[in-house]
């Protein structure tokens, strides 16, 4: 094991990295080189050490000193002071007061980190740095300590459900692949995780791989397998590179491969990737695709417990699901269970996007409401401007409007709310947002990657796309919202699986929360969010407009015309509506109707 | 130049090299047409062949595979590869307008490659990086809080 005499932490948050955090790190480490000490400090990447209102700002380690607002051009001489000479830079040192450690596990205090709480902590490529965070330990334990079927139950008794989007009981699901007689039987983690504005998956696997290497061992000696697959989508080419250097590391030091732990159980993995295809995310596609076939579903049953890779019995969960097992494991299910609502237990991670402060990843126990988590935890709306939806779930998922602020989040209450929880993704939308346009947009994504097998979606969600287009085009017709009601229906009901029967999921939330405005665009032709192009025009305000002509001259297709110190004009059927002169115009004179 | 990709690189040569990596199996089928894929660019006619025979799988099989997935392409690609993200924190963020800024610079439309050989233009789904969108990655590097004006600063980086 390497040893370093300190540790930096760089913050890597949006925010940080708008202010060029990358740039930062960089001339700190080229710093280090210059100077010689590239092998006694090791730098990390991690998240939130202060609130991001000073960055770029990094974190030095064991002094605990906390420097903000640095440039690339600080870097000499930090380096020179802090490490050189061993002298605080008393000069980057603000006043507020970082994040104590305790705080940094959990950065506002809804927040509790099991999942990700190693994530910015450790070197995900140092498998020792897992092991000092107690790594392991829980398979030591369960190898020497329990039976399979003692595993099985702790998992029941945690209440962990499957963290992918289903819901399903692990432990349920674990004791269905012990049932079956079949050999051999195959652990898959899958880590297709291709909902958008979802990457809780992307940050363990690349931040603690081995705590997803340790929860599918102890999987594996519960259900009885020895053989087991990572299957990561392309594009996340350093997941799959740490998880490599994860699983090779595990193996020499004889926590994967024949015999583990001198316990005479044997278990190897293999990290499989995708090659672009949001339906392999599902899981009888995700074993067509380990196959070698193309990715798509099968119906089920028979179901994977059964019948699963290379027809075998197989047990396949979520990067999520198996990172909470060590920690199961080694503080207990009641520990577990005592976070959460009655129905949901533990915790569980969400990526926070869309038009809130602070974007990135939380991790709360189940129960929050949703005001808790847009206003507390992600600092409110950008620019302060109002709430009106948060999309759950993923393309499958739906739209909430502001009724449901108060809604605690868990399992069944999202779904009796006609969203579903899905892998974790919040896009949280202001008031700016058209819904159509979403539905739309949601569509356009669905339809083009339904995997064609099933008519009801190959065909039912371009129909739906083609009225939506329509619609925000502004050549909607007056039955069109029964007919998309009648096709999400269908669709709902006849489609193969689980992706085709939620594909409408946007389309019927929206039309139930949102249904004004589909009928504005429809009826009245008007797009009360001023989104769809076909539907809006600018307009220059007789009064305020001084005739400057800085509009006119920015216009790309010459649509404005007038005589400098007049009011100008906008000739709606030349504009394309690119809002230009609505940004370059220094007097607010041009507005939007 | 029948029977040479990418570089120069000799087809036959990189299949090989590919199916002797990963072994002879049709579960080993989407690493390897991943790996001939980087390689070469795309997956041409005369590389599914030579697969079909070392893998003894049916060109028609490999042919259904790799049309199925969005990163396997059967048509050349230009020298660089822009995959825009399409998904909805982009979307949300502004992607919009930077992706007419971009089809607009190169004058093409998605999936459509410049005359010139020298760019393709793509959309991806999510690259999970959604915290700094709009997103697009060219070739291998990715770039984030991507504005319509830096668009065109970007591309002319690459020759």
């Amino acid at each position: 094991m390497k040893y370093y005499r300190s540790h930096v932490l760089v913050c890597v948050d949006p925010e940080c990295l708008k202010k060029g955090a990358h740039d930062v790190m960089d001339a700190f480490q080229d710093e280090l080189v210059a100077q010689g000490l590239i092998d006694e400090v090791q730098v990390l990447e991690t998240s939130r050490i202060g609130g991001c209102d000073h960055g770029p700002e990094l974190m030095v380690y064991p002094e605990g000193v906390h420097y903000t607002n640095l440039t690339p051009d600080d870097m000499p001489f930090l380096v020179e002071e802090h490490f050189l000479k061993g002298r605080i830079a008393q000069k980057f040192v603000t006043e507020e007061k970082a994040f104590t450690d305790e705080e940094l596990s959990a950065p506002t205090a809804k927040e509790i980190r099991v999942v990700l709480r190693n994530c910015g902590k450790i070197d995900p490529e140092n498998i020792e740095d897992y092991i000092a965070e107690d790594g392991y330990q829980a398979l030591g334990k369960v190898l020497s300590e329990n039976t399979p079927e003692q595993v099985i139950e702790t998992v029941l008794n945690s209440g962990l459900k499957g963290r992918g989007g289903a819901g399903f009981p692990t432990g349920k699901k674990w004791e269905f692949c012990r049932a079956s007689k079949d050999t051999p039987k195959y652990v898959i983690c899958n880590a297709d995780e291709g909902d958008p504005g979802a990457f809780m998956n992307r940050r363990v696997l690349e931040g603690d791989p081995h705590s997803v290497i340790e929860g599918m061992i102890i999987a594996a000696y519960a259900i009885g397998s020895n053989q087991g697959y990572i299957y990561c989508r392309a594009e996340y080419p350093i997941a799959v590179k740490t998880l490599r250097i994860a699983i090779n590391q595990a193996r020499s030091m004889g926590l994967l491969g024949k015999n583990i732990l001198g316990s005479g159980f044997d278990f190897d993995l293999e990290v499989r990737m995708g090659a672009g295809a949001f339906v392999c995310g599902e899981e009888t596609a995700l074993m067509a695709s380990i196959e070698g076939n193309r990715g798509e579903p099968r119906p089920r049953p028979p179901f994977p417990a059964v019948k699963g890779l290379f027809a075998k019995p197989s047990n396949i969960n979520n990067v999520e699901t198996y990172a909470n097992i060590p920690q199961i494991i080694l503080r207990g299910a009641e520990w577990y269970a005592s976070m959460g609502t009655e129905k949901s237990k533990g915790t569980k991670t969400f990526a926070l996007a869309g038009d809130v402060k602070h974007t990135g990843l939380i991790e709360i126990p189940f129960g929050l409401t949703l005001r808790e988590i847009v206003y507390d935890v992600g600092g409110g709306i950008k620019d302060d401007k109002k709430f009106k939806a948060v999309q759950t779930g993923g393309p499958m998922g739906g739209c909430l409007p502001e009724a449901y602020l108060d809604l605690p989040v868990d399992y069944e209450a999202i779904t009796k709310a006609g969203s579903i929880m899905g892998s974790g993704g919040l896009v949280i939308m202001d008031e700016d947002t058209c819904m159509v346009d979403i539905a739309r947009f949601f569509m356009d994504f669905t339809q083009d990657e339904s995997c064609g097998k099933c008519t009801p979606c190959r065909v039912g969600t371009r129909r739906i796309l083609e009225i939506l287009e329509r619609i925000c085009a502004g050549k909607g017709k007056p039955d069109d919202i029964e007919t998309l009601e009648y096709l999400c229906a269908q669709i709902r009901e006849d489609s193969l699986c689980g992706l085709g029967q939620g594909s409408p999921n946007p389309v019927v939330t929206t039309l139930k929360h949102f249904r004004d405005e589909y009928e504005a665009h429809i009826f009245e032709k008007r797009c009360p969010a001023k989104v769809c192009k076909a539907l809006i025009r600018y307009e220059i305000i007789d009064g305020i407009c001084t005739g400057c002509t800085v509009c006119a001259r920015n216009c790309p297709v010459g649509a404005i015309s007038g005589e400098r110190r007049q009011t100008h004009v906008i000739d709606p059927d030349i504009c394309v509506r690119c809002g230009i002169c609505k940004q370059v115009c220094n007097f607010n004179a041009i507005v939007i109707n | 130049m029948a029977g040479n990709g990418k570089d120069g690189k000799v087809v036959a040569n990189v299949v090989k090299a590919a199916v002797d990596r990963y072994g002879a199996s049709q579960d080993e089928l989407i690493p390897i047409l991943n790996e001939v894929n980087r390689e070469i660019g795309y997956l041409p006619g005369e590389a599914l062949d030579e697969i079909s025979s070392l893998l003894r799988v049916p060109k028609s099989h490999l042919f259904s595979v790799a049309s199925f997935y969005r990163m396997l392409s059967t048509k050349p690609r230009g020298k660089h590869v822009i995959q825009f993200c399409e998904s909805a924190p982009c979307h949300v963020a502004g992607g919009r307008e930077v992706w007419i800024a971009v089809k607009d610079y190169l004058k093409i439309d998605e999936d459509q490659t410049t005359p010139d050989g020298k760019w393709t233009l793509l959309t991806t789904s999510c690259l999970g990086v959604c915290g700094v969108g709009p997103v697009m990655v060219i070739d291998d590097d990715i770039y984030g809080n991507v504005e319509p004006s830096q668009v065109p600063a970007i591309l002319e980086k690459y020759h």
